[in-house]
C-alpha cells in the first residue's frame, strides 16, 4: 500500500495534441493518500475511466508522472504496479468455474494452494456466493458476474490500491447498497487505498471519505461530501452535487452585498471585486419561502415524497427551493430570502473567496 | 411472453420450396431411380433394388477413395484451423493495416476454384513454375505429374493457400468482438499471454470456431474443382477423391447405377455430420444463453 502522487499528469489520446481542447485529461497535481476511500464523480466523458486507467497502468499518460509511494510508476506495467481494478461491465472467465475464477490472480502470482483456498472461502463469503463456488461461470446473470469481478478485485490482500470502474451499474438496486456496504467496511478493515470511479453522487457521497469531481478533463474540487455541499469550488459542483443542484444567479457583487433585479442580497461577508461573468450561488435547502425578500414566480411545485421542490423563477432565472414536510406554500405573493452565509460567490464559474478568509 | 401463433407465414417460404424442387429434388429423385434400377438405354429400367449400393460398399475403389479423402480432410484440418487461428492473433486490430490485411487475406476467397487450381497446375511445373523452378534449382526432386507424395504436397498447400483465409477471418470477427476489458482485467490479475488465449480468447471464437471447422470439413470432403485441375486425380490414383472419382465412375465411364448409389450415401454422409455438428452447435449455444 502506498500513497500515489499524480505529478505534472496530462493525456491526450491524440498523437500530437495541438490546443488544450485535445486532452482528456488536463494537467493537474495531485495526492491520493495511502489508505484513503475516494470517489471519482463526473458526468459521462469527463476523463474518470482514463485517469483510473493512468493510474493502473492500462494507459500512459502523455505528460507527467505517476508516483506510488516515492516510486516513479510512469512506465511501469501494470502487473508491476499490483493493482487491483474493477471494470463497469463484468468480466468473468466463461470456462471457469467461480472458484477459479476468483483464484485467478492469486494463481498467477503462485500463491500457495492452503492459502488461495482460505482466501476464497473468505471472498466467497463476503460477496455471498459460496454456494455457486463450483458452477461454471458461464450462463451466470450479470451480478453475479459482477460480484465475481469484485471478488477478484478484492482478493489479493497485498494491492497498493483498489480501483472500480463504475462496478455496480448493472447491478440490481437492492444488492447495489449492500455491495456498497461491503466495500466500504471492507475498506475500514484492510485500510487498501480504494479510488471508486461513478456518475451518481449518492454512491459517491455514501463511499467515499473524499470526494473528486471532475468536469471536462479537470479535477475540479477534491473535498469531504459537506465541503462540496456547502463551498462547491466550481458551479459544476454546486450543479452536479445535491437534488436539485445549486441555484445560480447573475449578479453584482459589492463588497458584502450582492444586487441582483434591483433588490440586495446580503452575502455574510466581504467580497473583492471580482471579474468576468460573476453569480451567485444558494443551495435551495438554503432558499425559505416567505412574505419578504425577493419577488419569484412560482411555476410548478415537485412532490418528491420527503419533502417538495418549488420550481420558481426569480428575474427570468431559474431558482429552486426545497419546502421542507409540513411547511405550506404562502398563498399570496411569494418571496424568498437566503439563509445567510450559505450564498457562495462565483466569477466565470469558479468560486471566489471572501476577503480575509 | 407469448406471441401469437401465425402458421400462414409458413406460405412465404413456398417459392424457395418450389425453386428448389425443380433445381435439386427432382434431379435427385432421377439419381435415386438410377441407383435402384439398371438400364441399357431407352429409357428401359430393371429394377436392381439394392445391388448397386451392396457393390459400391464392399469397392475396394471406393473404399480407397474414401481413405484418401479422410486423410485430406483431417491434413487440410490439423493445418489450416490452427494456422487460421495464429493468423487472427496476429493481425493488426485497427487503422490502415488492418484494412490492407484484410484485404489481402480475403483476395484468395475470391478467385474461382478453377482459377485457383490452374494457377497452382502453372505454379507448380518444373519447366516454367516458379514453384517447380525454384524447388529444382534448389536440388529437390519435386514433380507432382509423377511423384504421388509432390502431388498430395500441392494439392495441400494448395487448399491451404486457398482457403485457411477463411479460418483466419472469421477467427479475427470472433477476437474483435471481445470488449477491451477483458484485456484489461487478464493485465490486472497478471494472465500469461497462453492464459489470455486459453481463457480469453479461445473460449470467445469457439462459435466462430466451430462454424469454420465445419465449412472447411464440408468443402474439403466435397472438393473436386482445384486437385482435378493440377493433378487430375493422379499419378495414378494417389489424389482421387472422393468426388473426382464419383465424376470419372459416372460421366467417364457411365456406370450410372454404381455411381448413383455412390453419390447417394455420399450425400447422407455430409447431412449426417452437418447434423451432428447443427446439434453441437445449438446445444453450445444453450448452455451459453442459460
Amino acid at each position: 500500500m502506498s500513497r500515489i502522487t499524480l505529478s505534472k499528469l496530462a493525456h491526450s489520446y491524440l498523437p500530437n495534441p495541438k490546443g488544450e481542447d485535445d486532452f482528456a485529461l488536463k494537467e493537474m497535481d495531485h495526492v491520493w493518500q495511502d489508505g484513503g476511500a475516494y470517489a471519482l464523480l463526473g458526468a459521462s466523458g469527463c476523463g474518470k475511466t482514463t485517469l483510473l486507467n493512468i493510474i493502473s497502468g492500462l494507459v500512459r499518460p502523455s505528460q507527467g508522472r505517476v508516483l506510488f509511494g516515492d516510486q516513479d510508476v510512469t512506465d511501469a506495467a501494470t502487473t508491476e504496479r499490483n493493482i487491483a481494478q474493477v471494470f463497469q461491465f463484468p468480466v468473468v472467465y466463461d470456462t471457469m468455474t467461480v472458484r477459479q475464477n476468483l483464484a485467478f490472480p492469486l494463481r498467477n502470482r503462485g500463491m500457495d494452494a492452503g492459502y488461495i483456498a482460505r482466501r476464497i472461502d473468505q471472498i466467497a463469503a463476503m460477496i455471498g456466493m459460496e454456494a455457486m463456488l463450483d458452477r461454471k461461470a458461464l450462463g451466470l446473470t450479470a451480478d453475479a458476474k459482477q460480484k465475481i469481478s469484485l471478488g477478484r478485485g478484492m482478493v489479493r490482500e497485498d494491492v497498493n490500491a483498489i480501483l472500480f470502474d463504475e462496478p455496480l451499474t448493472v447491478i440490481d438496486p437492492h444488492m447495489k447498497w449492500e455491495l456498497r456496504t461491503q466495500l466500504k467496511s471492507l475498506h475500514r478493515e484492510f485500510g487498501h487505498t480504494m479510488i471508486y470511479v461513478t456518475h451518481d453522487q449518492t454512491e459517491a457521497l455514501t463511499f467515499a471519505d473524499k470526494v473528486v469531481v471532475m468536469y471536462d478533463g479537470r479535477v475540479v474540487q477534491m473535498g469531504t461530501p459537506e465541503e462540496l455541499f456547502e463551498t462547491p469550488a466550481h458551479t459544476f459542483v454546486g450543479y452536479f452535487i445535491g437534488s436539485p443542484g445549486m441555484n445560480l444567479l447573475d449578479a453584482e457583487v459589492m463588497g458584502a452585498e450582492a444586487r441582483l433585479q434591483g433588490a440586495t442580497v446580503p452575502l455574510g461577508a466581504a467580497y473583492g471585486p471580482t471579474t468576468g461573468r460573476t453569480q451567485i450561488g444558494i443551495r435551495p435547502e438554503y432558499v425559505t419561502l416567505s412574505d419578504e425578500g425577493l419577488p419569484v414566480t412560482v411555476r410548478r411545485v415537485e412532490d418528491v415524497g420527503r419533502h417538495r421542490i418549488v420550481r420558481a423563477e426569480l428575474g427570468g432565472q431559474p431558482l429552486n427551493a426545497i419546502l421542507p414536510e409540513g411547511k405550506t406554500l404562502p398563498a399570496d405573493g411569494t418571496r424568498v430570502s437566503f439563509a445567510s452565509g450559505k450564498v457562495n460567490v462565483y466569477a466565470n464559474d469558479w468560486r471566489v473567496a471572501p476577503k480575509g478568509a | 411472453m407469448d406471441k401469437t401463433q401465425n402458421n400462414k407465414a409458413w406460405f412465404l417460404v413456398l417459392p424457395v420450396l418450389v425453386l428448389v424442387a425443380f433445381s435439386a429434388v427432382l434431379p435427385l429423385m432421377t439419381v435415386v431411380n438410377y441407383a435402384f434400377n439398371d438400364t441399357f438405354g431407352q429409357n428401359e429400367f430393371f429394377w436392381a433394388s439394392l445391388d448397386w449400393f451392396e457393390e459400391m460398399v464392399t469397392s475396394d475403389r471406393l473404399r480407397d477413395a474414401l481413405g484418401r479423402q479422410t486423410l485430406f480432410s483431417a491434413i487440410i484440418l490439423a493445418i489450416e484451423v490452427p494456422l487460421g487461428i495464429f493468423i487472427a492473433l496476429n493481425m493488426p486490430k485497427k487503422g490502415f493495416w488492418a484494412s490492407l490485411v484484410l484485404i489481402l487475406m480475403a483476395l484468395p476467397l475470391l478467385i474461382p476454384f478453377n482459377v485457383v487450381g490452374t494457377i497452382w497446375q502453372i505454379f507448380g511445373r518444373v519447366d516454367i513454375g516458379l514453384l517447380g523452378r525454384a524447388l529444382a534449382a534448389m536440388g529437390i526432386d519435386y514433380n507432382y505429374t509423377n511423384d504421388p507424395l509432390d502431388a498430395w504436397f500441392t494439392v495441400i498447400i494448395m487448399d491451404v493457400w486457398h482457403w485457411t483465409s477463411l479460418v483466419a477471418l472469421l477467427c479475427y470477427a470472433g477476437l474483435q468482438s471481445i470488449p477491451q476489458a477483458y484485456y484489461q482485467a487478464a493485465r490486472i490479475d497478471q494472465a500469461t499471454r497462453w492464459s489470455v488465449f486459453r481463457y480469453i480468447e479461445l473460449p470467445k471464437m469457439k462459435g466462430v470456431l466451430l462454424i469454420a471447422v465445419l465449412l472447411r470439413f464440408m468443402d474439403s470432403f466435397m472438393i473436386y474443382t482445384e486437385p482435378f485441375v493440377v493433378t487430375g486425380g493422379g499419378p495414378g490414383n494417389s489424389t482421387t477423391f472422393l468426388s473426382i472419382d464419383l465424376a470419372k465412375m459416372a460421366t467417364g465411364q457411365f456406370d450410372l447405377g454404381p455411381a448413383a448409389a455412390f453419390s447417394l450415401m455420399y450425400f447422407l454422409v455430409i447431412l449426417l455430420i452437418s447434423w451432428v455438428f447443427f446439434t453441437v452447435m445449438t446445444n453450445l449455444d444453450r448452455e451459453e444463453n442459460r
